[in-house]
């Protein structure tokens, strides 16, 4: 087991590195910089002043040695101006010589400047992720209780009229993009034009203070989509488990309904749908992204829309190490939790 | 012109349908409930041995849920019937119905055909025998039709989809055209969107971009996928280590990420989305390749010809859909030639083509994982063993052995997979990748008409809920599909 764990961490280390590499590449490719010389600098910049501009900053050096010094691994650029300033990627103007190091990047905890909001790179990511993370617990505890109720309700009989009913709503859940069921939501639920004007059409107050008229919206919105899809693999592992020969055996006996799918059937069928779960995570930052952008919440999604649509280099790698974590931590997560609830499995 | 209501003429219609709607909803809820109490229905037997039972309160409850469906579906039937008949004076339904005329015909021809010759038409005939299959594949169908008959021939659609009409801006569904002529359509049905544009014509000329791109994405993910997944299956080992570990790479990455990063402005000027469209777009002729050669190697009479004939044809598509005004990378500092002009029959244009790319290479690593799964567990069959010993080659046993046995899931997961491109096509309109603003495409509408949301909605729900019908249909599809495929 641990050996397996070490073995898989090291994948997940070489994945990750692989990831930002490809993240680094195309951020740092000619054209990407040169509007981001332009955003920054001003847009009728002259070709040579956009390139003394990118020289300076040290975004034309190879881009191995810039991926070294975004990683620490590498000297970072020092510039000397013609008028004798000394500008460099670990230090301000105004640092004082002996406090200059030559090394930041991210094994130093240094994730960079923001060229958009102006700010340390890490102090952004923490404050979006906690908002981020207020929206992702709302939209699990919602999300995962109804979608194991109406797996396990769908399937503990298998083609009576409650499956059928059932399976369809999580068809039609499943076939329903966030922003297709969000545009409907706030059409309906927050328009003028309906006149139902139960919930808020914009989550931006939910930042500070969530309640159910602010946050109900982007919650249920993301947690439709997944739903469906848990809902579907519950009840197809429950079907299964409802088949098997001990459940026949304690129905014999003369076990009651209620008992066999709470305390024989559900155990079992809970664990292909843990798996599920799990791997759903990464899928909902797709949701994530498009509802905040929908519902104007400003949490990690806006800001990954934001670093992208300006090219912030260094933004947009810290969101993309914080993404690829995410997928490949609740990948390791799913694989150890399927061997400690299923003991059949053993990892050798 | 009057402004036009939904149903027009047939208002009265309106309390009955919602009776028989208001019925149905409840006497569903009604049965879930029912299911989970133990039916104590009273049986009787008889001296003869046989035995019966009354229906009980659940077999009621049945039947009215069955009759609600039926007079629900009947009056919306009456309603699209009439619309045909009546037009606008039927309302704005009847408007609609009576603009989507061929394709209510097509529709009618596709099922009476097909439910007449089903026994003859294979897995695609057995579709029809499952009720599932048969609401998704007329869901799709519909699409497809009208995106033909809107986008293409333009029978559907009422007015010019790019052409402002000043008045109109944001007028509701049903709003009479301002200054309108004799020779118009005096109606903008679904109204007006934030640019004063028929919202009915750009919902149906644009249903034809998604019909269109999604299934031609799915088909080329499902070529790389098939073409890189059956060898890392079948042989394992190294490749096998090395093609999942990209995969997994590719898998990794957030789509949405993906897409910021490769479908921009900038990116399609470094001309990577050529490059990688030059990649991606020679996977199917590898596949029809290896597909004939292994086939018919031992007949070289049969076999040259052939692949002369076949994979010419494709490399002259293959170099038509990659050349874009006769170069297939052009940028400032460099051209790489590509076909001539008067050859190239694929207009592609490139923002078409980085969208396009882009969701073939999101799609093509799951494609691989499935196809690879499914060849891990073929390979150890019999009539593999059996095609091993009678010294058949590794690309026959391949092609010919273990992917017409992949079939059933694979067809399940190609239908499954169209919605899914579907939606992340709309997900690049939402954030305004990719297509260009005017484009008609669901995803670019819904994008623009969300931002008046709260006071307009009309302009983004029609392309919301087509979107939803259309991916829904698919997915009821491949329900249809896995269950009749499941059966034999």
């Amino acid at each position: 087991m641990g050996l397996f764990i070490l073995r898989r961490l090291g994948v997940m280390i070489l994945t990750g590195l692989c990831l930002t590499f490809i993240v680094f590449w195309l951020t740092n490719l000619y054209p990407n910089l040169e509007k981001l010389a332009k955003t920054q600098g001003n847009f009728r910049m002259s070709d040579e002043a956009v390139s003394s501009y990118l020289g300076d900053r040290g975004y034309l050096e190879p881009l191995p040695i810039k991926f070294g010094q975004w990683l620490g691994v590498a000297p970072g650029w020092v510039t000397e101006k013609e008028d004798g300033k000394t500008i460099g990627r670990c230090f301000s103007e105004g640092t004082p010589a002996e406090e200059r190091r030559s090394f930041c990047g991210v094994l130093q905890g240094d994730w960079g400047q923001s060229t958009v909001f102006k700010e340390d790179v890490g102090g952004i990511v923490a404050t979006r992720l906690a908002l981020t993370g207020k929206l992702m617990f709302w939209v699990l505890v919602l999300m995962v209780p109804s979608a194991l109720i109406i797996g396990v309700l769908a399937g503990m009989r298998e083609g009576s009229k409650m499956d059928r009913s059932l399976s369809t709503v999580s068809i039609v859940s499943t076939a329903t993009p966030e922003y297709v069921s969000g545009v409907i939501f706030i059409a309906v639920f927050a328009s003028s034009a309906f006149g139902l004007k139960w919930f808020k059409g914009s989550a931006t107050s939910a930042m500070d203070s969530a309640n159910f008229e602010n946050f109900f919206l982007p919650v249920l919105t993301i947690s439709l989509y997944g739903m469906g899809y848990i809902a579907r693999m519950t009840r197809a592992s429950m079907t299964e488990v409802m088949t098997a020969q001990y459940i026949r055996t304690a129905r014999l006996k003369g076990v009651s309904f209620k008992n066999i799918v709470l305390k024989h059937a559900l155990r079992n069928a809970l664990i292909a749908p843990f798996t599920v779960i799990m791997l759903q995570i990464p899928w909902l930052l797709n949701g994530v992204v498009i509802v905040e952008t929908l519902f104007n919440y400003k949490g990690f999604g806006w800001v990954l829309v934001q670093a992208a649509g300006n090219n912030d280099i260094e933004l947009l790698l810290a969101v993309s190490v914080v993404s690829v974590i995410v997928v490949l931590l609740t990948q390791l997560i799913s694989d150890i939790g399927y061997v400690f609830l299923n003991p059949r499995i053993r990892i050798s | 012109m009057e402004h036009l209501t939904w149903t027009g003429a047939l208002s009265p219609l309106n309390l009955f349908l919602a009776l028989a709607f208001g019925v149905l909803v409840l006497a569903i809820l009604v049965q879930m409930v029912l299911s989970l109490i133990p039916s104590g229905s009273s049986r009787a037997v008889y001296a003869d041995g046989t035995m019966s039972s009354d229906q009980g309160l659940s077999g009621f409850v049945g039947m009215i849920l069955q009759y609600a469906l039926l007079t629900t579906l009947g009056i919306i039937a009456l309603y699209v019937v009439a619309g045909v008949l009546m037009g606008p004076n039927a309302g704005i339904i009847g408007g609609m119905s009576q603009q989507l005329l061929p394709v209510w015909i097509a529709l009618i021809v596709t099922y009476a055909v097909s439910i007449t010759f089903k026994r003859k038409l294979g897995l695609y005939g057995k579709m029809f025998d499952s009720t599932v299959g048969m609401i998704g594949f007329g869901l799709v169908m519909f699409w497809v039709f009208a995106g033909f008959f809107g986008g293409v021939m333009d029978w559907v659609t009422t007015h010019d989809t790019l052409s402002q009409v000043s008045g109109m801006k944001n007028k509701g569904p049903g709003t009479p055209l301002n200054g309108a002529e004799a020779g118009d359509y005096q109606w903008f049905l679904l109204g007006g969107d934030n640019l004063a544009r028929d919202v009915f014509s750009r919902l149906f000329d644009g249903a034809w971009i998604v019909v269109l791109i999604a299934p031609m994405a799915t088909l080329f993910a499902f070529m790389v996928g098939i073409t890189l997944g059956l060898p890392a299956g079948y042989y394992g080992g190294k490749l096998d280590t090395f093609l999942s570990f990209l995969a997994n790479l590719i898998l990794a990455f957030p789509v949405i990420l993906l897409f910021f990063l490769l479908v921009t402005p900038e990116i399609v000027l470094t001309g990577i989305p050529n490059y990688m469209a030059a990649i991606l777009f020679f996977f199917p002729l590898v596949f029809f390749y290896v597909l004939l050669n292994s086939r018919f190697y031992t007949q070289p009479s049969v076999r040259t010809p052939l692949l002369i004939v076949v994979l010419g044809g494709l490399f002259w598509a293959y170099l038509s859909l990659i050349s874009n005004d006769g170069a297939i990378v052009s940028n400032a500092s460099y051209t790489l030639p590509g076909l001539p002009v008067f050859l190239d029959w694929i207009r592609m244009p490139s923002e078409i083509l980085v969208v396009f790319v882009s969701v073939v290479f999101v799609n093509a690593p799951t494609v691989f994982r499935i196809v690879r799964g499914l060849a891990l567990d073929i390979k150890t069959r019999d009539y593999v063993a059996a095609a091993q010993t009678r010294g058949e080659g590794p690309w026959y046993i391949m092609l010919w052995e273990i992917l017409p046995n992949a079939r059933g899931p694979l067809i399940v997961d190609f239908c499954l997979r169209i919605g899914y491109t579907t939606i992340l096509l709309g997900t690049l309109g939402f954030f305004g990748l990719g297509l260009a603003s005017e484009s008609p495409d669901w995803g670019t509408t819904i994008n623009a008409g969300r931002r008046l949301l709260s006071i307009y909605p009309h302009a983004a729900i029609a392309p919301a809920v087509s979107l939803l019908t259309l991916v829904l249909g698919l997915n009821l599809l491949a329900d249809g599909l896995r269950e009749e495929s499941l059966r034999d």
